[in-house]
């Protein structure tokens, strides 16, 4: 495979084509006719997938720097350039972004009746999109990228949504806009102090990573870096957006906006708030206070989502809890955080896509989304019981599924160095059951006592071709994730050692003592250690 | 050698032999779990298949009939040999690694690995089997009475239309039960002990459209899950101290790890007993194991008595060493245990559904079962788990052949009795004889007559509880005395509810009615010889663990039975270091009861007790004016408040469940969508209003505009000239 | 000289003001503007007198506007008066929040 892939050159253009593949496979799906638009769509975030799935085999797993790099001057002046690559932690976004989108078009074939070119051209420019910012290298294109996702999927919300569709696309844009324009200005003084203090204009990440900023600078910009991807992840108290936004969308929007659009704050934690800022990464109070925001984000949503009528709704909550586990595991500035962070990233991908999914195909057959208009439809649906309660286990990380490794995971790097918070988001666990068992009971269990529900179809050859590779993908991740988490280890690493080295930096300034540094800046491997550390 | 995953169960993987001279060779022990899952494959998909034609049926408007003209489908005939098939063959391969283990001397764990589960850097576990002798007795009991009970379902479920889904349900079921006792690691005892409480959440709720029986299964899965959130955090703390979680270098580690009686490792053993409290029904969160009577029998027989509900058990004398390092921890395990035992035994006694008595009774023993372990008396725990499994499997699957026999008599009046309810019973053993003689067998074993087998197991949990306060510098000597004591009593109670339940249902006149009376039948073949297996193991199942004191006296015929103590000599491996931090630290154990006394004098005397407790029963339950269900009045007094249950069920509903509902609702309605919603859409408002003043002046005619334009012209030459 | 120019400048600007701000004839308030421009025009010439012939150019700039803006502005009226059958602005309020 790796032969293959060298003797085509893939490395070199492999990223360019994830972002201009969709984009071309834009214009020729607003060529085609209308009623073949979805079918051009699929085959081309097919291909998508399929030539991703070669970053597999080019990725050198055992690196933790930036890989299959490539960089073009764009704006000269600014020291823009349009520049692109992968490692360890993008590197599975970026799969996890042309995984969904075409199992996300196919789940729209008969949800999407109107406009069809335009849906599906939005929704390639949605994948091009979001690899976009998940490759990006260059802090203005990532910005770029990360504003543009907004555009789609506000059209897709807007349009295609459902009674109180246009509040929901407002809310959802004015929300996510509000916080990222935050994060324009720290891009702008980034920049600014980029130029100043290494004589030229750039907005490449390497070079801002060697800006010396002082703390309380580096506090500022984390917060209005922070705010805006609070807002994107959502981190509560910013999450009332979402619920408003999945309920309102169609279901291919829902299952993007939750598999992949999520994943870009969570991703701009690791890549922006941890090495770009680390000292107010390393904080006390920064870090506390994301921490209980994301256990408060676990326990709180857990509860709200178990007395939500509207079974979408009830699952758009439970995505919160989710990614507070992701919040929780990322700023435990651990190894296993960070990692299990990225597999519940991953994991939620998956099983929140499916979940949404699932609700769709129930709303095409039932017109409602209400838990207690249902009952009983494992009767008359087996094969969408059964996929469905393999994916609600999934989704409450039942071991051997996904969800299990990365809450695992995560809880655990979270206990090697805040014992009582992790203690408290374990109590999750719980909720999470108590959220999800009696939607299912009250969906598919019980009697089937309501006439319209004995009409309901099961399966259809198309949807169970839909969820087979997402259950399988929950199954396989949930017993062996060794190759995922092999090929995370490294850049997590480096991320760390960047975070921790600041810590080293300030240790060695205050204590005065240079060699110690070098001791302390090794990378843990013990928890004593990182207690030690803590102390300091 | 390049071994593709799949094959890796078949080939046996790498093999790391912890012990040089041992040549314990493993015999494909991947097979044991691996057979399970294919039958749950198949069976599944027997299942889906059966259930798409069903789903067709109701759709049209009707209900499948089975036993059509064509004859029963071949999702309802292959099932019976898949099965019981694959555990049979996940039976004989781990007797074959059974004898193979009994040929060594096997010091240390045997631990097959075949992959990397999850490795992140600093936490690494593999996929990869532990066996030594603990697991090995495990894999015997859950493969062997497993098989049984499988066999039984054969012809109890052979009307159900669930059929097919009930086997893969119960082959799921045993894939997990046998992951959990042989996971060389806790996170992979924590796959099988969530995938047991899945399945078991499944099969309580087999009959999925019954809306209580429904509840009963999520209710199941919740409380389980406050369990696992100890477990959880127990697996953390191990974590952080040891840096693994595998059981090998966990175990080895400890003694030198952790000090003895130190509040971490204290800390680690009260959250794993909160893990075994939730999976082995013990207080405080025993309430869903009875409800789990919702479920078919044979489910109740084989997960919620014989295996499932042991786990936490078998979790606790896994764990033997951190819990010998924690007086502290293995006091309240015992604690719990023994009050457990007693409290579940009071409200044995006024249930009239002959499954709740059986399933109020199993928790009760899962309480002696902690006593055990909690005392330090690890191999007394497991035995009396192996032991219980086999009476309360034959307890369970007997109750299920009268509820079969009930349930088809009733049916042919179309009368809507219960099926369960002794009272609607009453001189069965005429029409049943065999399920009356072997469930008498079980009896009188679980109320500890001799010889049968409860009586070795429980007496010797008793005596546990004695010596172990008798101890040079026992922990907490008078806690020990009062466990004893109680230990006594629950185990009198337990002769009583036993009897109750014998003779209300097999003795005395009946009470089902004349016309009922004609259809009841004893159950065929396919049901009545795992009985009687089961018996016969009941029977002499305890002699495998004979105290030496015992075994010399008069009880053990003077050293007539034969295999004296071979299940203690047996786990001793296993549970070597946690005696020797026992040793070390509290000296000898005592010789004598709190009161005075051996232990062959205790025996004696409880034994005798017991056997007088059941005969005065028998006259005294025989004398009573039973009336059935129907025209029954409601126990007053204590009866009524032992009747429901202590109001425990209502106690946590007002206190626990309520709250959190409560508690979500405002949640929901005033934090989200009044507070912070609130906020948000105010800052909508806020700009929207500022808009509408600014609006005001956009008339839409031309002249409003150009004279508001005029103003601003005059105000800004105005501000230019002056 | 150049102050009467001037004055009749700025009466001849004001009238037009004051004819846009009072007329609801949308033809009327179009001559109005056609006077405020011309008045404008009369005065860039004046000035030219005194600041060289950069005026008078701008005049030219401001005729060619006036030329264009009456096309326009005719055209929009016409087609405004097919549709309304009425060329009062205050039944013309649609640029309305």
């Amino acid at each position: 495979m790796t032969g293959l892939l060298e003797s085509i050159g893939y490395s070199d253009w492999a990223l360019h084509a994830l972002i201009w593949l969709p984009i071309l496979g834009m214009g020729l799906v607003l060529w085609a006719e209308e009623r073949r638009a979805k079918h051009v769509a699929l085959w081309c975030s097919l291909a998508v997938f399929g030539l991703s799935l070669g970053l597999w085999w080019a990725f050198d797993g055992t690196s933790g720097e930036i890989q299959l790099g490539s960089s073009v001057p764009w704006i000269d002046a600014w020291g823009v350039s349009y520049s692109l690559g992968v490692d360890g932690i993008s590197l599975f976004m970026v799969l996890l972004t042309t995984f969904t989108t075409p199992l996300a078009v196919l789940g729209s074939f008969n949800y999407i009746k109107k406009r069809e070119r335009a849906f599906y051209a939005l929704m390639l420019l949605l994948e091009a999109g979001v690899v976009g910012v998940f490759v990006a290298t260059d802090l203005f294109l990532f910005y770029i990228f990360f504003e543009l996702t907004l555009v789609p999927m506000y059209f897709i919300v807007g349009i295609w949504g459902g009674e109180r569709r246009i509040y929901a696309a407002i809310k959802f844009f004015l929300y996510t806009a509000f916080g990222s324009l935050l994060m324009l200005v720290g891009i702008l003084y980034l920049f600014y102090k980029a130029k100043l203090l290494l004589g030229f204009p750039t907005f490449a990440f390497a070079d801002l990573l060697r800006v010396p900023l002082t703390t309380s600078e580096q506090l500022w910009l984390f917060s209005a870096f922070a705010l805006a991807f609070s807002v994107k992840v959502p981190v509560f108290p910013f999450h009332t957006w979402l619920p408003d936004a999945h309920v309102e969308a169609p279901t291919p929007g829902s299952v993007i906006l939750a598999a992949v659009l999520l994943k870009m704050g969570t991703y701009g934690f690791l890549r922006f708030l941890l090495p770009f800022f680390p000292a107010a990464a390393q904080h006390p109070t920064v870090i506390t206070t994301m921490l209980v925001l994301g256990v408060i984000g676990i326990l709180y949503t857990a509860w709200v989502a178990a007395v939500q009528p509207d079974a979408k709704k009830l699952v758009a909550y439970t995505s919160v809890a989710h990614m507070g586990f992701v919040v929780l595991g990322i700023f435990a500035l651990t190894v296993n955080g960070l990692q299990g962070g990225l597999v519940v990233m991953i994991s939620h991908g998956v099983s929140t896509g499916a979940l949404f999914l699932l609700l769709g195909m129930l709303y095409e057959r039932r017109h409602t989304r209400e838990i207690e208009s249902f009952g009983g439809l494992a009767r008359v649906a087996p094969w969408f019981a059964t996929a469905f309660v393999i994916t609600a286990l999934a989704s409450i990380g039942l071991p051997g599924t996904s969800g299990f490794v990365g809450e695992f995971l995560a809880l655990l790097g979270t206990f090697e160095t805040h014992r009582t918070l992790a203690v408290i988001a374990t109590l999750g666990v719980i909720f999470a059951a108590y959220y999800m068992l009696p939607m299912v009971q009250k969906v598919f269990f019980n009697e089937l006592d309501k006439p319209s529900n004995r009409e309901i179809p099961d399966l259809t050859g198309r949807e169970k071709l839909i969820l087979a590779p997402m259950v399988a993908a929950m199954i396989v991740i949930g017993w062996y994730p060794t190759p995922i988490l092999s090929r995370m280890e490294p850049s997590v690493r480096v991320v760390l050692e960047r975070v921790e080295g600041a810590s080293a930096a300030d240790a060695s300034a205050s204590t005065g003592g240079g060699a110690r540094a070098v001791d302390v800046a090794a990378p843990a491997e013990d928890p004593e250690q990182i207690q030690a550390q803590e102390g300091l | 050698m390049h071994v593709t995953l799949w094959m890796m169960p078949l080939v046996g993987a790498q093999e790391t032999h912890a012990a040089e001279s041992a040549a314990f060779e493993p015999f494909f022990p991947g097979l044991v779990i691996l057979l399970p899952l294919i039958g749950f494959a198949i069976n599944g998909l027997l299942a889906l298949r059966h259930a798409t034609a069903s789903a067709a049926a109701v759709r049209a408007g009707g209900e499948l009939v089975l036993d059509g003209p064509t004859g029963r489908p071949p999702t309802h005939t292959l099932p019976s040999w898949v099965g019981p098939g694959v555990l049979l063959a996940a039976f004989v391969v781990t007797l074959v690694n059974f004898v193979r283990m009994l040929g060594v001397e096997l010091h240390e764990p045997v631990v097959v690995e075949y992959w990397t589960w999850m490795a992140t850097g600093t936490f690494h576990v593999a996929a990869a089997l532990q066996l030594d002798q603990l697991s090995m007795v495990m894999m015997l009991v859950v493969t062997g009475v497993g098989f049984l009970i499988h066999v039984f379902s054969v012809g109890y479920m052979r009307d159900d239309p669930g059929y097919p889904r009930y086997f893969a349900y119960l082959n799921l079921f045993v894939f997990f039960m046998l992951v959990l006792v042989m996971g060389s690691s806790y996170p992979l005892m924590f796959v099988g002990w969530e995938g047991v409480g899945l399945c078991s959440y499944l099969l309580i709720g087999f009959w999925f459209s019954d809306r209580e029986k429904s509840d009963a299964g999520k209710k199941a899965f919740i409380v389980n899950r406050i369990g696992d959130f100890g477990f959880l955090v127990a697996m953390f703390l191990l974590f952080v101290t040891f840096g693994t979680l595998d059981f090998v270098p966990v175990f080895g580690d400890s003694p030198q790890a952790l000090a003895y009686g130190g509040g971490l490792v204290t800390a680690i053993t009260l959250f794993l007993f909160l893990g075994a409290a939730g999976k082995s029904a013990q207080i405080p969160l025993y309430v869903w194991l009875p409800d789990a009577m919702a479920g078919p029998t044979p489910v109740s027989a084989l997960i919620h008595a014989a295996t499932m509900v042991t786990a936490g058990v078998y979790m606790v004398a896994r764990s033997s060493v951190l819990f010998a390092l924690s007086p502290a921890g293995s006091a309240t395990v015992a604690g719990i245990g023994v009050l457990t035992a007693l409290f579940a035994a009071t409200i044995a006694l006024k249930q009239n559904d002959i499954k709740k008595v059986l399933a109020y009774s199993t928790v009760s023993q899962l309480g002696y079962m902690f006593v055990g372990v909690g005392v330090g008396a690890y191999a007394a725990g497991i035995f009396h788990l192996m032991t219980h499994a086999f009476f309360k499997a034959l307890l369970f699957l007997g109750s299920g052949a009268v509820i079969h026999a009930m349930h088809h008599a009733l049916h042919h009046t179309h009368s809507h009795e219960d099926p369960q309810d002794m009272r609607n019973m009453g001189g069965l053993r005429r029409h049943m004889p065999i399920t009356a003689a072997v469930m008498w067998i079980a009896t009188l074993a679980i109320a500890g007559i001799w010889p049968f087998a409860g009586f070795f197991s429980k007496d010797e949990i008793i005596w546990q509880a004695a010596a172990f306060g008798g101890a040079e510098h026992a922990p907490y000597p008078g806690l020990y005395t009062a466990y004893w004591v109680i230990a006594l009593a629950a185990a009198m109670l337990t002769a009583f509810y036993m009897t109750r339940l014998m003779v209300m249902t097999f003795h005395g006149s009946n009470r089902t009615g004349s016309e009922e009376e004609r259809h009841l039948h004893e159950a065929p073949a396919v049901m009545w010889v795992p009985l009687a297996v089961l018996a016969a193991l009941s029977l002499f199942g305890g002699w495998i663990n004979v105290p030496e004191a015992i075994s010399s006296s008069i009880l053990g015929l003077g050293g007539g039975l034969p295999m004296g103590e071979w299940l203690h000599h047996w786990l001793e491996p296993v549970t070597a270091s946690a005696h020797q931090i026992q040793e070390a630290n509290l000296g000898e154990l005592g010789h004598t009861a709190p009161v005075g006394g051996g232990e062959v004098l205790w025996a004696l005397l409880s034994t005798a007790a017991a056997g007088l407790v059941v005969l005065v029963s028998v006259r005294v339950v025989g004398g009573w004016k039973v009336t059935p269900a129907a025209r029954d009045v409601a126990p007053t007094g204590f009866g009524k408040i032992l009747y429901n249950k202590w109001y425990v069920d209502e106690l946590y509903d007002a206190v626990i469940v309520r709250p959190v509902v409560r508690v979500s609702r405002f949640c929901w309605k005033v934090v989200d969508a009044g507070i912070i919603d609130g906020l948000v859409n105010a800052v909508g408002y806020l700009a929207r209003a500022f808009g509408f003043v600014g609006s005001l002046f956009q008339t839409g005619t031309v002249n409003t505009y150009a004279f508001i334009l005029s103003l601003g012209v005059l105000f800004i030459l105005g501000a230019v000239i002056f | 000289m150049i102050t009467e120019s001037l004055v009749l400048s700025a009466l001849l600007f004001v009238l037009g003001t004051f004819g846009v701000l009072i007329r609801r004839n949308a033809i009327i308030m179009f001559l109005c503007i056609e006077l405020q421009l011309n008045a404008v025009n009369l005065s860039f010439v004046a000035l030219s007198r005194l600041w060289g012939i950069d005026g008078q150019v701008f005049v030219f700039f401001v005729m060619t506007v006036a030329a264009a803006e009456a096309a326009v502005g005719l055209a929009i009226i016409i087609s405004i008066f097919r549709h309304y059958e009425t060329v009062n602005v205050n039944n013309f309020n649609l640029l309305k929040w």
